[in-house]
């Protein structure tokens, strides 16, 4: 008898479906979540509503970064003690293990969760985050879920869902040294649009991805949230292993052996149906810059500011000359003459060791431009450390870059770090929305090598000139 | 939870696709409700007041006479038409939790965020899929304030525009059940705990390097 061939993201939900509920609704266990200082707080507030306990506290691990300062933290006041403070209580209550900021495991949850070994190849892993389709890197089944299903979660380990339908996108060839994980997450932005992706899970392949660190996955699949899809997904490889082994939360001895024979089983079969397939010829492409308000918004570096003429639709044509509009530029303008208030080089897309090494490798022996304000921020205690023991920051430093504590960051606006009215900043995160990092700010979105060429140019540049 | 069977209602046009969740609930420095007025935003009960914040007022947190909630008769839309996408973007409930606290119960779109999309039912609130044509229909409807009333029946899943031209959808049962009867999700799972229980020591049986 031969089984019908199945796609990853297939394999890992049906090995986690406990019950089906009718119509494709499943009811599926869920193996860790991640928890942090905002969404989380609601989930805890259900749950004490309905009088429920918390099923397994072992499987959640608890680290705050939305709202912690990323600097002179020695003195931080107000809302953001009370944010941590009130994470750490409700992991006290529940005995969950919780990261404070005075542990060097401490970060970002999607950079802290690979970097612990919390995530595993197979699990499902949930957060009330949506970048938590990050995790899929690791050949996870990730998702972000509401502050109500994450409640669900808490009181009885499961979800109660319907499967996303599966897309492939093959990105093809070998790209240039200097095109990074992140210029390939916007192509695909490009490629398939803000909703190319709604109601699947897009499992990234190709010759371009299996060449990409883990920390370029990691930014491929953070950003397939932004296509609309809820999880990305990566087949793990040697280069998973080799990451993920001796990893605080890695299994050891004969489990690690166990483990890695079943990981090696996690791949989409020769066959597999895919609601949605695309292919994207990665070997020519350029480092990609976003140049409105959607991360679907974006051109090479070379190219020109569009026409909202140019747009495939009226509905488009009319949300191009919207996000034209806020962002403050002319239809036909070129990228490279765009010049930048502010540079940002962290959150959760960008700010793993790989990605500080790239922007400090443009940087080195270079001078952000004059007018330019730039900061680094790492994504947890231990990549700043790691960082700072090659000498990354001082090579930030030297450059005229902040560098900062672990943490958000300027990701979104916050009372900590924010974008000013009518500044534009290069910045690796993923949302290039209206107001998104601070009221009236202007982002485009690029890689950290891209960001840390164009705080040197004080223009956007196209760092294949410099690396 | 609020059941929701079926609802008559004034609907305000939205078209614009892509609309976000950071739009539906800006963040503190955006929405001029929680930095000038100092609207607090801890109960999920009380978030109107942050919906569509950062277009809603102007910017002493004043009401922005061109948004079209801030017009007659759209003031009083208890349904939003909407392009594609709608809900895009972070996983944020609130923004769910604002639109029902403006008293938004029904949106019709052509899609959605995943997660936005599945917030809505667990909130009384019904995210109706229809055909982007037949949207940009309802849109047209919608847009003559005159008339913008529409009905939205879940026990017969058709939405009726002034028109009187009935549209049918699709509502996965499972869903259109918990709205229909308000079900408290959490409680009817646990009711099935030994059945989970039995599934975890076969699954954790089959993989024992997973440690919990």
């Amino acid at each position: 008898m031969t089984r019908k061939p199945e796609t990853l993201y297939e394999k890992i939900w049906n090995s986690h479906v406990v019950e089906e509920l009718g119509d494709g609704v499943c009811l599926i266990a869920t193996d860790r979540q991640l928890i942090y200082d905002g969404t989380s707080f609601p989930a805890f507030e259900m749950l004490k509503a309905g009088g429920h306990a918390i099923r397994r506290p072992s499987s959640t691990l608890a680290v705050p970064d939305h709202s912690v300062p990323t600097r002179d933290r020695a003195t931080m006041s107000g809302g953001a003690v009370a944010m941590v403070e009130q994470l750490r209580q409700y992991a006290a209550d529940h005995g969950i293990t919780f990261f404070g900021l005075d542990d060097e495991r401490h970060g970002i949850v999607h950079v802290v969760g690979p970097e612990q070994g919390f995530t595993q190849p197979g699990l499902i892993l949930a957060c009330a985050d949506s970048h938590t389709s990050t995790h899929g890197a690791l050949g996870a089944l990730a998702f972000g879920v509401g502050s109500s299903e994450l409640a669900h979660i808490l009181a009885t380990q499961t979800l109660i869902q319907r499967p996303s339908k599966p897309m492939r996108v093959e990105l093809r060839g070998t790209p240039h040294p200097a095109v990074a994980g992140k210029d390939l997450a916007l192509a695909v932005m490009g490629a398939v649009g803000a909703a190319g992706g709604v109601g699947h899970a897009i499992e990234f392949t190709g010759e371009a991805v299996r060449g990409l660190p883990m920390e370029g996955r990691m930014t491929l699949c953070n950003m397939a949230v932004e296509a609309g899809a809820r999880s990305g997904l990566i087949a793990p490889d040697e280069t998973t292993f080799a990451w993920l082994k001796g990893r605080p939360m890695s299994p050891t001895g004969a489990d690690w052996d166990a483990a890695v024979a079943y990981w090696r089983m996690l791949a989409s079969d020769e066959g597999a149906a895919w609601s949605k397939d695309v292919a994207i010829e990665a070997g020519r492409l350029a480092p990609q810059v976003t140049w409105g308000t959607s991360p679907d918004e974006v051109i090479d570096i070379t190219g020109r500011v569009p026409r909202p003429s140019d747009a495939p639709d009226a509905a488009a044509a009319a949300a191009w000359k919207r996000s034209l509009e806020y962002i403050g530029l002319e239809p036909g303008t070129r990228m490279q003459d765009v010049t930048v208030d502010r540079v940002f080089i962290g959150s959760c897309t960008n700010s793993r060791l790989a990605d500080l090494r790239a922007a400090a490798q443009v940087l080195k022996g270079k001078r952000v431009a004059d007018g330019v304000r730039a900061m680094a921020v790492p994504g947890s205690g231990l990549v700043k450390k790691a960082a700072e023991a090659e000498g990354l920051d001082r090579i930030f430093l030297d450059a005229g870059f902040e560098w900062r504590d672990a943490g958000c960051s300027m990701c979104f606006g916050s009372r900590h770090d924010s974008v000013a009215p009518g500044e534009r900043c290069a910045s690796t995160s993923n949302r290039n929305f209206e107001n998104r990092q601070g009221p009236g700010s202007r982002t485009h979105l690029v890689s950290p090598a891209t960001a840390a060429a164009t705080a040197v140019a004080g223009r956007f540049a196209d760092v294949r000139e410099v690396a | 939870m609020q059941p929701f069977t079926t609802l008559t209602a004034v609907a305000a046009p939205f078209p614009k696709p892509n609309i976000n969740t950071d739009d539906i609930y800006p963040g503190p420095l955006a929405s001029p409700i929680i930095r000038l007025k100092k609207a607090s935003m801890r109960d999920r009960t009380q978030m109107g007041p942050n919906a569509f914040a950062a277009l809603r007022y102007d910017e002493n947190a004043g009401p922005n006479p061109d948004f079209i909630l801030n017009k007659a008769p759209y003031d009083r839309a208890q349904i939003l038409i909407a392009g594609a996408n709608f809900g895009c973007g972070s996983s944020r409930e609130m923004a769910v939790w604002a639109l029902a606290g403006i008293g938004v119960r029904c949106i019709i779109a052509p899609s959605y965020g995943d997660i936005f999309y599945n917030n809505c039912f667990k909130n009384g609130v019904l995210p109706v899929r229809l055909p982007e044509g037949e949207v940009q229909e309802l849109l047209a409807l919608a847009a003559d304030a005159a008339d913008p009333t529409f009905t939205v029946d879940l026990e017969g899943l058709t939405v009726t525009g002034p028109d009187q031209t009935p549209h049918r959808f699709e509502v996965v049962e499972y869903y259109r059940q918990a709205l229909l009867g308000g079900h408290d999700e959490i409680a009817a799972t646990l009711l099935r705990l030994d059945r989970i229980e039995a599934f975890d020591r076969d699954y954790r049986g089959q993989r024992p390097w997973i440690r919990y």
